[in-house]
């Protein structure tokens, strides 16, 4: 089909660009140990402040240059991305989950059982939700599991809404009704028919969310309350370059980069995946 | 019909706000870590640990401290902060000024910005010009308000220092005030010198949060006004002679608003969730950042007072959108 085919050449340059970039930083991530060019926790007193390598007085071997502490940049920059991708990974999916499943119940089965979940996502959406992940990991004690649990305690809601809505918008249709008529039971419909028919969306909304929950591990680490121990995340680098801004910016504007693109890549490849998935378009 | 509307609402926003209590409290007494015990100085006694519980009610069942809490609260008793040592509300009304009218800044900047792009973008359809505003729209779209925030910091705090980027005032100034809204009063005490300095203070932290609204406004009014430019109505008034830009201003934009302000309501929400870490991010003395310090410092009692006139806030602006779209639906107004 023409169709198909200008809308497929039209976003394969935004999948491969953000996948392609999506892939390189994991593979920094997993390879760190091998790629980094300095111990990403070595602090170096005679070093501290070096600029990145095509600015005077930089040292070979610290490409993005140093922090107040005389540590790689470079070196803490991918050594980050381990606990960025984890993070991203693991709350994501577990939102991904208990959103999906309450939203496809609340939006198939509608009722009583609509009526408590959406009760629960109306007080959830109440709160503010960068305050409930700090409180929350504050009352959780830092750590990775707490940050993961966080974000999938809160951001669950996302998922919820819009599947409920979709499973609302499926459950009206006639294949439905077929389904039904032919003696399907609700659960089988439900899983069988309903689920594959809003799978695009949810593969879009896992992707937006591993760049949200990115964002919200930067933020914990930002106020410091994210993981307590000396390793390096995107959002402690941070919080360091915004202390010493005006001494040596670089330690602010590369891990701005890098969150910039990491979360433009992850809502990008969403969007390019849903629209390859999605069965009117395809 | 209105008026049911408004109490069925009324009636769901209570029952939202007392889930928000029950989950703050449920969650907040979960934490390990005893604030009393952080409270007194080394070497107090048992009888003084047992007098301090008493007197903040820990010593009663989780149940019991709930209601009491809660009945506090109907009448307008949240408690004492423990780390500040004064009351809670008095605290909180302190605070909110500074973050309610960086929202409101906000959210004109975020109107007025999507506004005019999605007018800009309807009346130049299919151009150049609106696949530019599409592509700014989608990037600001993205890119969450605190990385917004550190870009903001970057371009107008370092590299072209014209912005102030920590705190809400200039320290040194003599200010004459008697409310909290410090930038509102300026302006009615016709005191341009302090709205100047306050400006140069919001600006930046207004703008990030700002951004990713602005977008949204954008794109769905774009596209209403896009659906609503092809009835037949708004094809008579072009007949009839008038420019395009009049088309879209008289005609059009009534009916293509109500998509969006229904929408604008659920993201105004989010974007006061913003300020909290944004006010972090700029030092901005508000409601948000005294948040961040009360869950650092483990105050119960402030914490739980802080998130529920967030929520409060919340379940407000929800009503407003929602009895403004009964009102200006005609569908629904005669329904």
């Amino acid at each position: 089909m023409d169709d198909a085919r200008i809308i497929r050449r039209r976003l394969s340059p935004r999948l491969w660009l953000a996948g392609g970039w999506l892939l390189l930083a994991l593979l920094a991530a997993i390879f760190a140990p091998l790629i980094a060019p300095q111990d990403p926790l070595a602090q170096d007193l005679m070093l501290e402040r070096l600029p990145p390598f095509w600015l005077d007085g930089a040292e070979p071997g610290y490409w993005l240059g140093t922090d107040s502490l005389g540590r790689d940049l470079f070196s803490r920059l991918i050594f980050g991305g381990r606990i960025a991708f984890i993070v991203a990974f693991a709350a994501a999916i577990a939102a991904c989950l208990v959103g999906s499943t309450l939203g496809l119940i609340a939006g198939y089965f509608g009722g009583w059982a609509d009526r408590i979940i959406s009760r629960i996502v109306d007080i959830w959406m109440a709160f503010p939700p960068v305050l409930f992940a700090i409180l929350l990991v504050a009352v959780l004690g830092t750590g990775l599991s707490s940050v993961i649990l966080a974000i999938a305690i809160i951001d669950w809601t996302r998922f919820c809404r819009v599947i409920r809505a979709e499973a609302m918008g499926q459950s009206r249709m006639d294949y439905v009704e077929n389904a039904r008529i032919a003696g399907y039971g609700r659960i089988g419909i439900m899983l069988r028919e309903v689920l594959p028919n809003v799978l695009p969306s949810i593969v879009a909304l896992l992707s937006l969310e591993m760049g949200i929950a990115v964002i919200v591990e930067a933020i914990l680490s930002f106020v410091n309350l994210s993981i307590s121990t000396d390793d390096p995340t995107w959002g402690g680098i941070i919080a360091e370059g915004r202390l010493s801004i005006h001494q040596a910016w670089w330690v602010l504007v590369f891990p701005l980069i890098t969150l910039i693109l990491t979360v433009l890549s992850f809502s990008q490849f969403g969007e390019a995946l849903k629209a390859r998935f999605d069965p009117v378009l395809r | 019909m209105l008026l049911q509307r408004f109490l069925i609402r009324l009636l769901t926003m209570l029952v939202t706000l007392f889930g928000v209590a029950v989950v703050v409290f449920v969650v907040i007494r979960i934490a390990p870590g005893d604030p009393i015990a952080m409270m007194l100085p080394p070497g107090a006694t048992d009888a003084d640990i047992a007098r301090l519980r008493a007197l903040y009610g820990l010593d009663k069942t989780i149940v019991e401290q709930f209601f009491i809490w809660l009945s506090g609260v109907v009448r307008g008793d949240f408690g004492t902060s423990i780390s500040l040592r004064q009351d809670v509300l008095g605290l909180v009304f302190n605070r909110l000024p500074a973050t309610l009218e960086l929202a409101i800044v906000a959210l004109v900047m975020a109107v007025a910005l999507g506004g005019t792009t999605a007018i800009l973008g309807a009346r130049e359809r299919g151009t150049a010009v609106e696949a530019g505003i599409d592509i700014a729209s989608g990037a600001a779209l993205s890119i969450p308000d605190f990385l917004w925030g550190l870009v903001l910091i970057l371009l107008f705090g370092v590299l072209v220092p014209i912005f102030d980027i920590s705190g809400r005032v200039s320290p040194q100034l003599d200010l004459p005030f008697v409310t909290q809204f410090y930038f509102f009063e300026s302006l009615l005490r016709l005191r341009f010198d302090l709205t100047w300095d306050l400006l140069k203070h919001m600006l930046m932290p207004a703008v990030a949060l700002a951004l990713p609204l602005a977008a949204i406004i954008s794109q769905l009014l774009k596209q209403s006004l896009k659906e609503v430019l092809d009835l037949d109505y708004v094809v008579l008034a072009r007949v009839k002679g008038f420019s395009e830009t009049q088309v879209i201003l008289r005609e059009a934009l009534k009916n293509a608003a109500l998509p969006t302000l229904t929408l604008v309501g659920v993201q105004f929400t989010f974007l006061i969730g913003g300020t909290v870490i944004v006010e972090r991010l700029f030092s901005y003395e508000g409601l948000g950042n005294m948040a961040i310090d009360a869950v650092i410092n483990r105050d119960l009692p402030l914490i739980q007072g802080i998130v529920l006139v967030f929520a409060l806030l919340f379940v407000l602006i929800n009503l407003t959108v929602d009895m403004m779209y009964a009102l200006l639906n005609p569908r629904l107004r005669h329904g």
